[in-house]
């Protein structure tokens, strides 16, 4: 009779049927080396919220020297396409169909109510059907009349006696607010969790659906060793697909990183305890790949990307919502990972949100344990 | 061939349907999700813990300092530093989102005429808000400082848009303002008057969960079928290609368009979205094509897939990219030319726009007609790409290979 085999070969055998089952079946590379590649190039390319090249219409009733400075403001400031028109009603139907997302009016008077002494207004329609975008371009537009106007008043001599404030903007950590720099951090969290979340709960979810779970349960592994055989691979994995990103990001893209790598390892290994805590979870308690996906979906991968201040900033949500975001973790990891990113080690930042995330960890690993062995029963 | 068709019709709807879990979990979480992120997502800049460090003892900064206490829905909590180097650490902590720095001199040179020095750092970390940030700080010292050597007295809140146009005309330097040559700007937003964020995010959301339901069951429904091996007993059935891609692609229409009905309704009676009879009818023509055309990307993921996993994994891989590049939450001119052709080809792009017209826009049909056409030919294709995959299939298992 062949003695049985010890417990590290046996969890060692595990991990290695779960390394090949993920290496054979091309979705999961798919998922942790794809995916996350699609995402920096749309990061990169695709996505961004900087405005530049907007298509604006200009409507001038009467050219003049100052409605022709007016005008070649706006094509000289890098942010404009302009199209001139004569007559409003020209440009109204563009504007309603969005060809142009913003319709500038400088009335026939113009000209005469500046030489005059009058004020001259200058109207601006704005397509603000989204609503992000028409701020911007309004705030593009008006910027640029007003910079138009303190030029004209320094064209003039006014110039020395310029009150106002003497503007000094300037934008730590990312100076050229890279929408990229800000991105590629906190993608590293939605990748995290479709690895360790979705990924894991879809093939767990598997074998209970198809019963080999109790079948490898029933050779003898204990629920410890069966946990682990599952957590390695995927772990690994997430681990990988980590540090794809940050050195695609960080060599290729620019993306600076100012934290220690050792930190961003911990971090990252921190919270695919959460993950894959997560996603073991959910499997075991709805024991359908269908039904593992949609509440992985749900509470996994979606507040990672909406509620994690990711896309949209926390500090601006309602009460109710911002609440909402603490319960759940890719808040804190995507605050960590910009940080260390984008800032460097702020233990004052790294510390309290790792905390949480190992709070996190911990409940989740536990209930994962707790919900294998309950369905056995 | 109706009759085949109907029979698997009903069994399709009895797969979705028939476990109450899964009936819970198509309904329940869209409407919650459409709930807390038509909140969660904006991109407005609210609630900022401001610090500053003010090295001025005059006058003209305190004024400066209450105005923005008083507008507290952007800067819900000020907090003074005694140095910058606290304020600085405050703000690599992420205590606080920006820090203004006003300079020792800011009254002296505001009062002579000249420019008081103000320095301003914002948190890079959160670039987006960073820079709405600035340009909203800039243009309240602005106003300020053109009040303050205006001679006007600090009245009214720069938030308030009416005053300031009023104040406009104060806000130039002396000279300038006796030769009368100021501009300003009267503006208005279109279709979005107070630039309201829900407004904007709503429809686009109604749009990506649609896509996100029917996308789902398609992915799984031929994928699933394969891996309990019932798809080659449809395959040796009577059935033809065509038929069982009909059969698929119904409920799935079906169960996406009742969410979509779902979600609109609830974006009418609970978020109070105005809806015209025009737009109704817009929703109504645009909203089975999309779902067609979702459908039949749907299924041909699902007939590419071999396992459940794969089918799910690849739908997921479709929806990010697909959510990303339709202009839900950034806008479609900013894709680099090279990336702008698969814009073009993505169904969510044009429904996002599409539910977006519809609920504030009133267009002509002419602009409907527009958008609605692409996704005729992106369904004609997904969908005979879908039926060929079928067909193969059925070749294979009649062979028996």
């Amino acid at each position: 009779m062949p003695t049985p085999p010890s417990r590290a070969k046996r969890i060692w055998s595990l991990i290695q049927k779960e390394s090949r089952q993920i290496v054979r079946d091309p979705s999961s590379i798919m998922m942790a080396f794809v995916l996350p590649m699609i995402l920096l190039g749309l990061f990169t390319y695709g996505v961004s919220l900087d405005l530049r090249h907007i298509s604006i219409g200009v409507v001038v009733e009467r050219m003049t020297p100052e409605a022709d400075s007016l005008v070649a403001a706006f094509r000289s400031s890098g942010y404009f396409r302009v199209r001139l028109a004569e007559d409003r009603r020209l440009l109204e139907p563009l504007l309603v169909s969005g060809q142009v997302q913003a319709v500038v009016v400088i009335p026939a008077d113009f000209a005469d109510r500046r030489l005059s002494g009058q004020p001259s207004p200058v109207q601006v329609l704005v397509r603000a059907a989204e609503a992000n975008t028409g701020e911007l371009v309004l705030n593009y537009t008006e910027g640029t009349l007003r910079q138009w106007q303190q030029n004209q008043w320094v064209a003039q001599g006014l110039g020395a006696r310029l009150p106002g404030v003497q503007w000094e903007p300037r934008i730590w950590f990312n100076p050229e607010a890279d929408y990229l720099a800000a991105m590629l951090p906190g993608s590293i969290a939605v990748v995290m969790t479709l690895i360790g979340t979705m990924l894991t709960s879809l093939v767990v979810a598997r074998e209970w659906e198809r019963g080999t779970m109790e079948s490898l349960l029933s050779m003898g592994l204990s629920r410890a060793e069966l946990f682990l055989g599952k957590f390695f691979p995927y772990f690994l994995l997430g681990m990988l697909a980590m540090e794809l990103i940050s050195v695609v990001g960080v060599v290729f893209l620019g993306v600076p990183f100012r934290g220690s790598w050792w930190v961003l390892h911990l971090v990252t290994a921190v919270y695919l305890g959460y993950a894959l805590g997560l996603g073991l979870t959910v499997s075991s308690l709805t024991r359908s790949q269908f039904l593992a996906t949609q509440a992985a979906l749900i509470i996994g991968f979606l507040p990672s990307f909406l509620l994690s201040g990711l896309v949209f900033e926390i500090q601006s949500m309602p009460a109710a919502i911002r609440m909402l975001t603490c319960v759940f973790p890719p808040r804190y990891f995507v605050t960590v990972l910009r940080t260390l990113f984008l800032a460097g080690d702020v233990w004052d930042v790294v510390l309290p949100n790792t905390a949480i995330l190992l709070l996190f960890a911990g409940v989740l690993l536990g209930w994962a344990m707790r919900a294998t062995r309950t369905n056995l029963a | 061939m109706w009759q085949r068709i109907g029979r698997l019709i009903v069994k399709e709807f009895l797969v979705v349907l028939r476990d109450p879990r899964t009936r819970l979990i198509l309904v329940v979480p869209p409407m919650v999700q459409l709930l807390i992120f038509s909140f969660a997502a904006t991109h407005e800049v609210r609630n900022v813990v401001l610090g500053v460090y003010n090295e001025d003892q005059g006058l003209a900064s305190r004024e400066l300092l209450d105005r923005l206490h008083a507008i507290p829905e952007t800067f819900s909590r000020i907090e003074y530093f005694a140095d910058l180097r606290s304020a600085e650490e405050a703000l690599s902590a992420q205590r606080v989102l920006a820090v203004l720095h006003i300079g020792q001199t800011f009254s002296k040179e505001l009062l002579s005429g000249g420019a008081g020095p103000v320095q301003v750092l914002t948190d890079g970390r959160q670039s987006n808000s960073a820079m709405i940030l600035q340009g909203y700080l800039a243009r309240i010292l602005e106003d300020f400082a053109g009040q303050a050597a205006g001679g006007a007295r600090v009245a009214a809140p720069p938030s308030d848009e009416a005053e300031n146009l009023l104040a406009g005309a104060d806000s130039a330097p002396a000279a300038a303002k006796s030769l009368g040559q100021t501009l300003h700007p009267i503006s208005r937003m279109w279709f979005n008057p107070n630039l309201n964020p829900i407004w904007s995010t709503l429809p686009g959301l109604v749009a990506v969960l649609s896509n996100l339901v029917a996308l789902l069951i398609t992915a799984l429904s031929v994928a699933r079928e394969k891996e309990l091996g019932t798809f080659e007993q449809l395959l040796v059935s009577p059935l033809r290609a065509g038929e069982i891609l009909v059969g698929k692609a119904v409920p799935a229409v079906a169960l996406g368009g009742l969410e979509g009905t779902l979600m609109i309704t609830m974006a009418v009676l609970v978020f109070r979205l105005p809806l015209s009879w025009h737009g109704l009818q817009v929703l109504l023509a645009a909203m089975p094509l999309f779902l067609i055309a979702v459908v039949g990307i749907g299924l041909f993921v699902s007939s590419l897939a071999r396992t459940q996993q794969q089918g799910l994994l690849g739908a997921f891989t479709y929806q990010v990219p697909a959510t990303l590049l339709s202009g839900f939450a950034t806008p479609v001119e900013n894709i680099a030319l090279g990336l702008r052709w698969i814009a073009y080809v993505n169904p969510l792009q044009y429904m996002v726009s599409l539910a977006r017209m519809a609920f504030l826009e009133d267009p002509g049909w002419d602009v409907v007609l527009g958008l609605i056409w692409p996704m005729v030919p992106i369904g004609l294709v997904s969908l005979t790409a879908a039926a060929l995959l079928f067909r193969q299939a059925t070749l294979l298992a009649v062979t028996g290979k």
